[in-house]
């Protein structure tokens, strides 16, 4: 497989008045691949991924994607370059259905003058499309695609924000925390769902603070420390107990016993 | 092990869904459901309790009756759809007409140039409260408590407190009082407009991205943000599409009360959140079908002709509509609690 990251960040500083949220963070995904980002709270998780997508504006630091450097400003600009976020609050509309969710700020029109000049939804091309989306993901549970978000259990609405980015991104997707309001079902259905995008071969930045949950599902795992990368590891290199150790400090790792390039 | 269990736990709880869990399933799902009943029961009553109600000449009177708090409420449930509330719209409908109307009688504008003066007036006013919730962040029900009085002062300002008499009024400005026979019904031109906007905003806000995302912005305002959804245009668009069916409603009033007075209108805000309300939108936003808005506005029409018809006297017919809005926010809560 290629050496050659998808999505990389260089040293990113950012601050909040006189808080270091990151202090020279870097990340390096490979294709295919499932990079876990854990860390202490305040170790810089949300800011770094919110760096990736779009919602901060690093202070100093490069972002590359398939080796071209991108700013962006805001978070459409990340995902207009295929860089697609499912965030904790899942950013649903619980009283519009699953397929208007799927196509919420990005509506298909009907084809020809119709949709030119009267804007008509082509309500029937989002629900079919919404469906395979739905189906490619290997969500059985979810029998009609005009049913309220609303109605839906935590694990549904999750696949449902998993897929509305599983659906346009098409080159990173990235969750935050997606098993932290879940059960013990939903989460294993979730984490048989992160398995499925990476085999169809969309990488995937994983944020959690599960330990279980990360040596199940993750290819290499990027702890966080003070706003730095403490280490990358793997599951096979080291064990919970020393992840958990790096992350306190109670452990360093020595450059060379780290894994910088792709498993897979 | 687990996994049966919790299965089990599932079937059990879908199989115990009782009739009255079945119901607000459905009333949940279609809002407009309960005042349909509402009315069609009504109806149904108050040509019971007087033979003389079914006569088309009433209802269309009823109809009439209803053509100005249906077309402002038309503007209030977008704005109540966005979790907002607007109480300054008939202060702005009544703006509008008084520039209408005066700038035409007293100021020789031609008629054509003071009713699209009027318009840009109400439109403009909309804008003014969509700028100062979506820039200055101020809760909608303060911004429009605040442009309420404002309104309200500047057209007693410009008219001076005068009201521009039937006599005064460019026959133009009259039009939408003309009555036209529909079969045996007698309707005006202003009940023909009322029921084009609402087919407009209808269609706006089930057939287009713009409609979706005025639900989705007062469904959960953050969520839509992240969705990608820009939501102070979508805000400030809906004020502003308020504000000129507003100052449409202007022209409506115009017509119906023959005249253009500075001094009415002063209940039309609460009338037309009455409606609304009725209707079954939610005043917590993102919940609702703006046809109920017209329904709404139809029962409160129904009850007070029918009251009195019924020869009740008419403090009655406040106590009815009270009891009316009680009920559809006691039902609209019940129905929220069907979501999971």
């Amino acid at each position: 497989m290629s050496a050659q990251p998808i999505l990389q960040a260089i040293n990113l500083e950012k601050a909040y008045g006189n808080v270091i949220a990151l202090n020279g963070s870097s990340l390096e995904l490979f294709p295919g691949e499932v990079l876990a980002v854990v860390g202490d709270n305040g170790a810089g998780k949300s800011t770094l991924i919110k760096c990736l997508s779009g919602a901060e504006v690093p202070d100093t630091g490069e972002i590359f994607l398939e080796g071209n450097q991108v700013h962006f400003a805001k978070p459409q600009d990340g995902r207009g370059a295929g860089v697609e976020t499912v965030y904790q609050s899942l950013a649903v509309a619980p009283a519009l259905d699953i397929a208007a969710n799927l196509y919420l700020g990005r509506e298909l029109r009907k084809p020809g003058l119709v949709g030119k000049v009267f804007r008509t939804l082509d309500n029937g091309a989002m629900k079919s499309a919404s469906k395979n989306h739905i189906a490619d993901l290997g969500i059985s549970t979810i029998q009609n695609i005009s049913q309220a978000v609303e109605t839906l259990s935590g694990g549904q609405r999750q696949a449902v924000a998993v897929a509305r980015a599983s659906a346009f991104s098409s080159k990173v997707i990235i969750l935050d925390e997606p098993t932290a309001a879940l059960g013990v079902r939903e989460s294993n259905q979730v984490l048989k769902m992160i398995e499925r995008l990476r085999d169809r071969g969309l990488p995937v930045i994983l944020i959690s603070h599960n330990m279980p949950q990360v040596f199940e599902v993750a290819d290499r795992i990027q702890i966080q420390r003070l706003g730095k990368r403490a280490a990358v590891v793997t599951p096979k290199t080291h064990d919970m107990n020393q992840v958990v150790a790096i992350m306190t400090g109670a452990l360093t790792v020595d450059e060379k016993d780290q894994t910088f390039k792709p498993v897979r | 092990m687990t996994k049966s269990a919790a299965e089990l736990e599932f079937s059990h709880q879908s199989e115990k869904q009782s009739l009255a869990g079945r119901i607000q399933v459905a009333l949940h799902k279609y809002p407009t459901l309960s005042p349909a009943l509402v009315l069609v029961i009504s109806l149904g009553v108050f040509w019971f309790l007087n033979p003389n109600f079914k006569d088309p000449f009433n209802l269309s009177l009823v109809l009439q009756q209803v053509a100005v708090v249906g077309s402002i409420a038309i503007g209030q449930t977008i704005i109540i759809l966005t979790a907002g509330i607007d109480l300054s719209c008939g202060a702005i409908a009544i703006f509008a007409s008084m520039v209408m109307a005066k700038l035409a009688f007293e100021n020789h504008v031609p008629v054509a140039l003071s009713f699209i003066i009027g318009l840009a007036v109400g439109t403009g006013a909309g804008a003014f409260n969509g700028f100062l919730v979506t820039k200055v962040k101020l809760p909608p029900f303060i911004v429009t408590l605040g442009t309420f009085n404002v309104f309200t002062a500047f057209t007693l300002l410009f008219a001076k407190g005068r009201t521009v008499r039937d006599t005064e009024v460019d026959p133009f400005l009259l039009t939408l009082g003309k009555v036209i026979h529909i079969g045996a019904f007698n309707v005006t031109y202003g009940v023909l407009v009322m029921i084009a906007m609402y087919l407009i905003l209808a269609y706006a806000l089930r057939y287009t991205a713009w409609g979706r995302h005025v639900y989705a912005t007062g469904d959960d305002i953050e969520a839509a943000r992240l969705a990608g959804i820009q939501t102070n245009r979508v805000l400030m668009s809906v004020y502003l599409v308020a504000g000129f069916i507003f100052a449409m409603t202007a022209w409506i009033i115009i017509g119906r009360v023959n005249a253009a007075s500075p001094n009415s209108g002063q209940d039309l805000n609460l009338d037309s959140i009455t409606a609304v309300v009725i209707g079954g939108t939610s005043l917590f936003g993102g919940r609702g079908r703006i046809i109920g808005s017209l329904i709404g506005a139809v029962i409160v029409g129904v009850f007070r002709d029918g009251l009195t018809l019924a020869g009740l006297d008419p403090y009655y017919q406040t106590l009815a509509v009270g009891i009316l809005i009680i009920s559809a926010v006691t039902i609209d809560q019940w129905i929220r609690k069907a979501r999971k």
